[in-house]
């Protein structure tokens, strides 16, 4: 069988015979699967950096806490600097509701069957925007700590959040998000007294994924450790400032 | 479900190479997968026949190429093997080793006619 085609020829030959007429031959194409999301990817954070918009990509599993997050650093932040937020979920207008209530625009990408936001999703969201020039755009991605870890979307830093209800191991179970994370946020630490996480062991596993990961331990509905959180971002965005 | 995404930008990687190679059909197709790329070959091959159909690559082969993954030992510098992202290094046991292949996921080469 010829090794390049599968074809019925028996050595290896020059692939230039002919199947029925046609010619089959080898193309060598080298392109990435993901090359088309990372020029979108590329086009945003060029539009983010062109306006001094800090922007994070929010990722978790469900449930972990990511709007009431957002929420309450809205409430905190929104006098400092102008903020807008981009909400992604496979259903309902429901989390672009919460954050508009705390007065701040917000734009929902419902996803339908799909379990990602995209860049190219993105870069529409943002056209339909008015995003003011030194503000913070927080974009709250799918909740699925699968397959949100492979798609840029020209973010300056992933944020994974990890609540203390869920297990002590989800970073070694779904290290790809871990590894492409800059922070972790462990939340709802509040509830650490009443539920079985070792967040001793979940940082030391988190940091075995991902050496350089920063980590904040706070509560968003308690207030717990907060200002360790606000003070990381208005460090960034005054550093992100033209 | 991010196999489906992603199975959908090959078929538009092979539409554009297509023009500019001047093939209409694709009998193989070649896919580099690293180990440590968030893709399940199984996965993307189930739903391969799915998002091809009716394109120029309707019932072409699909064959995998994976790459190991391979990390430097920031302990001892060394080169190791990674089967997973958390695996410590094997000549010295250190638990950070930096990832330098093994997150591949391209389109290798076709055969076309």
């Amino acid at each position: 069988m010829c090794g390049i085609c599968g074809c019925g020829e028996t050595e290896v030959h020059q692939h230039n015979h002919s199947h029925q007429g046609e010619t089959a031959r080898l193309v060598k194409i080298e392109e990435d699967l993901l090359a088309k999301n990372n020029t979108y990817a590329a086009q945003n954070r060029a539009y983010f950096k062109q306006h001094s918009i800090f922007t994070l990509n929010l990722v978790s599993s469900p449930g972990s806490g990511k709007t009431t997050l957002l929420v309450e650093t809205i409430k905190q932040l929104k006098d400092q600097f102008p903020i807008a937020v981009i909400e992604g979920d496979q259903q309902t207008e429901h989390d672009a509701e919460r954050i508009r209530a705390t007065g701040v625009s917000a734009l929902q990408i419902n996803t339908g069957r799909g379990c990602h936001l995209d860049a190219h999703g993105i870069g529409h969201a943002v056209k339909d925007m008015s995003l003011e020039d030194n503000s913070l755009l927080a974009i709250e991605n799918v909740g699925n700590l699968v397959c949100p870890s492979s798609f840029d979307l020209g973010e300056a830093h992933k944020v994974v959040v990890l609540s203390v209800t869920e297990g002590d191991d989800k970073p070694l179970k779904y290290a790809d998000m871990f590894y492409a994370a800059d922070l972790m946020l462990i939340n709802k630490v509040d509830l650490l007294p009443y539920v079985d996480f070792d967040i001793e062991r979940c940082i030391s596993y988190a940091k075995r994924i991902n050496p350089k990961i920063r980590i904040i331990q706070l509560s968003a509905t308690k207030g717990d450790n907060f200002i360790e959180w606000l003070d990381w971002l208005r460090k960034n965005i005054n550093e992100n400032r033209n | 479900m991010h196999e489906l995404s992603l199975l959908e930008n090959v078929k538009e990687i092979l539409q554009n190479h297509a023009k500019h190679e001047n093939f209409t059909q694709v009998k193989k197709i070649t896919l580099e997968i690293g180990q440590l790329s968030c893709v399940e070959p199984e996965a993307l091959r189930f739903a391969f026949e799915v998002v091809m159909k009716g394109s120029l690559a309707t019932d072409a082969e699909l064959v995998f190429s994976e790459q190991q993954g391979l990390g430097l030992c920031q302990s001892c510098k060394k080169q190791t093997p990674l089967v997973h992202l958390y695996d410590p290094c094997q000549f010295c046991n250190h638990p950070f080793v930096t990832v330098t292949q093994g997150h591949e996921m391209k389109i290798k080469d076709l055969i076309v006619i």
